[in-house]
């Protein structure tokens, strides 16, 4: 019998939440007010939870390593949100998007939170709308909307590609109304060290003021980590500069099991990295494939002349090019997946047909698109026989609204007009489905310590799709969490405040100072980015897209090595209590040194393939799946939840094993 | 893709903290290549810095691509350089020549005091925001239908096209009378241009507005330097728009 216990509720499916609801205790209005809740990060998750908490009548405080709220990495988040309204009239429904959902995850989510997350979707349109957030809008002044990967219905709602940025703002607005009405403390430029466990319980954070470098204490009756993903542990990532694993991972040292660690999304359509100085990777939103068709060169003659200047991707005839997710998945085409179309991309240029300098791009192509749109418009707009300049200005003018500021960025930073050659694109790190292991009521297993957004673990399965992840964090946020958090708070309303002048306070507030006093008198020779970087590189090669057990025993020793290194060696200029970006970074690159180890520990015993882990030593051998992903549903289906023991190498797995009552497990196809 | 490189000289402001006075410091930089961007440069001098035992230079940034607004700097005298619609971390250093020199400081403005080097403080906008900033809805899902209420696409997009404002702060940084006009009239506008915002639309652009005036941000004399240097190309109208809303709910 496993020791982790999910608190699935009984009953049907589609009955679970509104039963679960109907039964958990709630607290009185009063005794809210005289209850305390910590929410850290303020992105959809973390803004959407203390904003809906604080309206409830909790006391909140929200804490954020960025300026303000609104700059929390959800900002960045480009393509859309899906939710079940079936506006289109599609075919779409609350039980699709939980079909799509889990099979898209390779089935190795949760059924119970996944249908949740589905049932909740419309609620949170209808919520956003209401906050005033400017979705797009079709001519009769209704919601448009557009497909993501790996779906065959128009479920997604979205704001040009800035559909994050208008979220979070929707979220930060709430947030803002409860600040300004005393309800929610904001405490900008803090980031948090050390969880603080009184009882068996979570009572508070540690956290450090980063303009002045004072540690300070917290107290609450619950503490929300709502922290996001730890991408950055590959150094390159598009996430945020400063996105970190640290609070998760403080929380799971303090007895919360992290769950699935190995799983990450590697996502196909990103800008390809340039040099060695390369800070951060660019996300070109997924949506640009409802437009856009991946292609590389036919013939190898092709991609070195191009590669040598000779010949330009517009040259090659439609003969010449290898549509080769059109080629590989007729049903779904440019529309499979993230994790189909990464390891897509990767295989065509492993085979060589790379298109950049580096050998690591393929394009993206909006020609036929813009023909497409140009003929269209000029059918709309009555004029007969318009010419092939004609038709290609009106097409780029519907792209440009459709997609605009994300082909300006490109341009940018790449300095190539899109709109005249194809984007070139290749895969990047971009999301983290594993996470902190959370039971149905996001509660981790620390009692009284919740996860929510990215930083939890358990709906999107093995892989996430697309417009999938804005979903998640609002739902948990606005309708999940505040309701959840009351069954657990509903026996702390005798509690009284909590008091931070106790050895359980001391104790946490001493282990944060003498870390930062052993990092800051280690006095060596190279810097905090060296090592993250070479984190990263043995992340990206040996535990990125492609795995094998050679390459991750090798990552392990890796890693250990170059852990031991950053406690000798690393230098940190300054002193502890000033703004020191370097101090931050180091306490953010020794916990990252430390999950990269059990990041390969997973994936090393998850000899299977599944969503956005391949095993090399997992592949369809035979038959029309022929070197796709081998899922081994009798020995892996299951979630990897590590318990920490001293040492990442030396965590204890527990199995929750995963029920498929209502879909049934089959083979992912999208041929 | 060509790879140029170029040595450049940089005359950065360093300051230690808010109460110390600051100056202008030179650190030359050597093998620059122009497909970097700007704040990968600083990266560059500051690993330098850091190996040479010397602190590196604090600035601002996060999600390094446009859209968090985090980063700031005043480059050669213009708020996030010499490129238009661009973010310090989406500039490139192609905009710049071989040897040249660049000089590097905080956005300057009495509502934004420094907090380090060229790390400014720029909560002042997050309290504007506060006083009004948001539409008095509950979390609670137990609203409308979103599609109950049709919205004319026009104003959705002139709505959504206010609400791209990322809160960087150029706008003040830009303007001689550190205005704060185009950054607060761009929220306002968002909601006043829609039916969900128009309920409170008086109440809220007196409020910020008060709270604008608070925080020690000038007037706008209708120069313009906002709308050149917005990363975003937030619009004038916005101003204009604001300026009316406030009309109309003086005279109420």
């Amino acid at each position: 019998m496993s020791v982790l216990n999910a608190k699935i509720p009984e009953g049907p499916i589609k009955d679970k939440w509104t039963n679960h609801k109907n039964k958990i205790n709630l607290v009185n209005p009063a005794n809210k007010r005289l209850i305390d809740v910590i929410v850290v990060g303020t992105g959809l998750a973390g803004g959407s939870a203390a904003a809906s908490l604080a309206e409830m009548g909790y006391k909140v405080k929200a804490f954020a390593f960025q300026d303000s709220p609104r700059r929390a990495h959800s900002i960045a988040a480009q393509g859309g949100i899906n939710a079940a309204k079936n506006y289109q009239n599609d075919g779409d429904s609350v039980y699709r998007l939980f079909y799509d959902t889990v099979k898209g995850g390779d089935y190795r989510g949760r059924e119970a939170n996944v249908y949740r997350l589905a049932e909740v979707s419309a609620n949170i349109i209808d919520q956003c709308v209401a906050q005033g957030v400017p979705f797009a809008r079709e001519y009769g002044g209704l919601l448009d909307n557009r497909s993501f990967g790996g779906v065959l219905v128009s479920r997604t709602f979205y704001a040009k590609g800035q559909t994050g940025q208008q979220l979070l703002l929707g979220a930060y607005s709430a947030m803002n109304r409860q600040i300004g009405k005393g309800k929610i403390q904001m405490y900008n430029r803090h980031e948090m060290l050390e969880l603080v466990i009184v009882d068996g319980k979570a009572r508070g954070i540690i956290v450090r003021n980063l303009v002045t470098g004072a540690i300070e204490r917290h107290s609450a009756h619950a503490v929300v980590l709502a922290t996001g993903g730890y991408g950055n542990v590959f150094f390159l990532s598009t996430n945020a500069m400063g996105s970190n694993v640290t609070a998760a991972w403080r929380a799971h040292k303090k007895g919360a099991f992290f769950a699935n660690p190995c799983y990450t999304q590697i996502h196909p359509t990103c800008i390809p990295r340039s040099g060695d100085y390369q800070s951060k990777l660019t996300l070109m939103s997924e949506s640009l494939r409802n437009d856009g068709r991946i292609w590389v060169p036919k013939k190898m003659e092709d991609v070195e002349a191009i590669r040598a200047g000779r010949k330009k991707p517009t040259d090659l005839s439609e003969d010449e090019r290898d549509y080769y997710l059109e080629r590989r998945y007729p049903a779904f085409g440019n529309l499979v997946p993230r994790d189909v179309a990464s390891r897509a991309a990767k295989e065509r240029c492993d085979a060589g047909f790379g298109v950049n300098q580096t050998g690591e791009a393929v394009y993206l192509d909006f020609k036929s698109a813009i023909e497409r749109y140009g003929k269209e418009q000029a059918t709309v707009r009555g004029e007969k026989n318009p010419s092939k300049e004609r038709i290609i200005e009106l097409g780029e003018e519907v792209v440009r609204t459709k997609y605009g500021n994300l082909f300006q960025m490109y341009e940018k930073i790449v300095d190539e007009n899109p709109y005249k050659t194809p984007m070139m694109i290749y895969p990047a790190v971009h999301y983290t489905m594993g996470g902190l292991w959370v039971d149905y009521n996001l509660m981790t297993t620390i009692p009284g310590c919740y996860a929510a957004g990215e930083a939890n673990f358990s709906d999107h399965g093995a892989n996430r799709l697309g417009a999938s992840a804005l979903m998640q964090g609002l739902a948990d946020g606005y309708f999940v969490l505040p309701y959840t958090i009351g069954d657990y708070l509903a026996d702390e309303i005798r509690t009284g405040p909590i008091s931070t002048d106790t050895p359980e306070f001391d104790e946490a507030e001493k282990s944060v100072v003498e870390r930062i006093d052993t990092l800051m008198n280690i006095n060596g020779s190279q810097s905090v980015d060296s090592f993250h970087k070479r984190l990263g590189m043995v992340m990206w090669n040996k535990v990125g897209m492609s795995r094998n057990a050679k390459g991750l025993e090798e990552a392990i020793q890796e890693i250990r090595t170059i852990r031991e290194e950053f406690w000798k060696d690393v230098r940190i200029p300054g002193s502890k209590n000033e703004f020191n970006t370097e101090l931050a970074k180091a306490m953010r690159v020794a916990d990252f040194l430390e999950l990269g180890e059990l990041f390969a520990k997973d994936a090393l015993h998850r000899n299977e393939s599944c969503g956005g882990h391949f095993r090399e030593e997992s592949v369809e051998l035979d038959g029309e799946q022929k070197g796709e992903a081998k899922r081994d549903d009798v020995n892996f289906k299951y979630v990897a939840a590590w318990e920490w023991n001293g040492d990442p190498g030396a965590a204890n797995l527990h199995k929750e094993d995963l029920e498929f009552k209502d879909i049934e497990l089959k083979q992912r196809s999208y041929k | 893709m060509s790879d140029k490189t170029m040595n450049l000289t940089l005359k950065i402001w360093r300051q230690k903290d808010a109460k110390s006075k600051g100056k202008m410091e030179t650190y030359p930089v050597t093998g620059i290549s122009e497909h970097m961007s700007f704040l990968e440069m600083l990266d560059v001098l500051n690993e330098q810095l850091v190996v040479e035992g010397k602190e590196p230079v604090e600035f601002d940034h996060d999600c390094r691509e446009g859209i968090c607004g985090m980063c700031s700097l005043h480059i050669n005298g213009e708020a996030h350089g010499p490129d238009r619609r661009v973010t310090t971390c989406q500039l490139h250093m192609r905009m710049f020549k071989d040897g040249e020199t660049i000089y590097i400081e905080p956005f300057r403005a009495k509502g934004f005091p420094v907090v380090k080097d060229l790390v400014v403080d720029r909560s002042a906008f997050d309290r504007i925001q506060h006083a009004g900033g948001f539409v008095s809805v509950n979390t609670s899902g137990n609203t409308i239908d979103a599609n109950a209420i049709p919205v004319p696409k026009d104003d959705a997009d002139e709505a959504f096209n206010a609400a791209t404002c990322i809160g960087c702060g150029a706008c003040v940084a830009s303007c001689k009378n550190a205005s704060a006009m185009l950054f607060v009239s761009a929220k306002v506008s968002q909601f006043s241009l829609l039916p969900q915002g128009k309920v409170e639309a008086k109440d809220r652009v007196m409020k910020m507005v008060k709270q604008m005036d608070l925080e020690g941000f000038g007037n706008c004399t209708n120069t313009g330097a906002c709308e050149v240097e917005c990363p975003k190309g937030i619009s004038l109208d916005n101003i204009a728009r604001m300026n009316r809303e406030y009309l109309k709910a003086s005279l109420k």
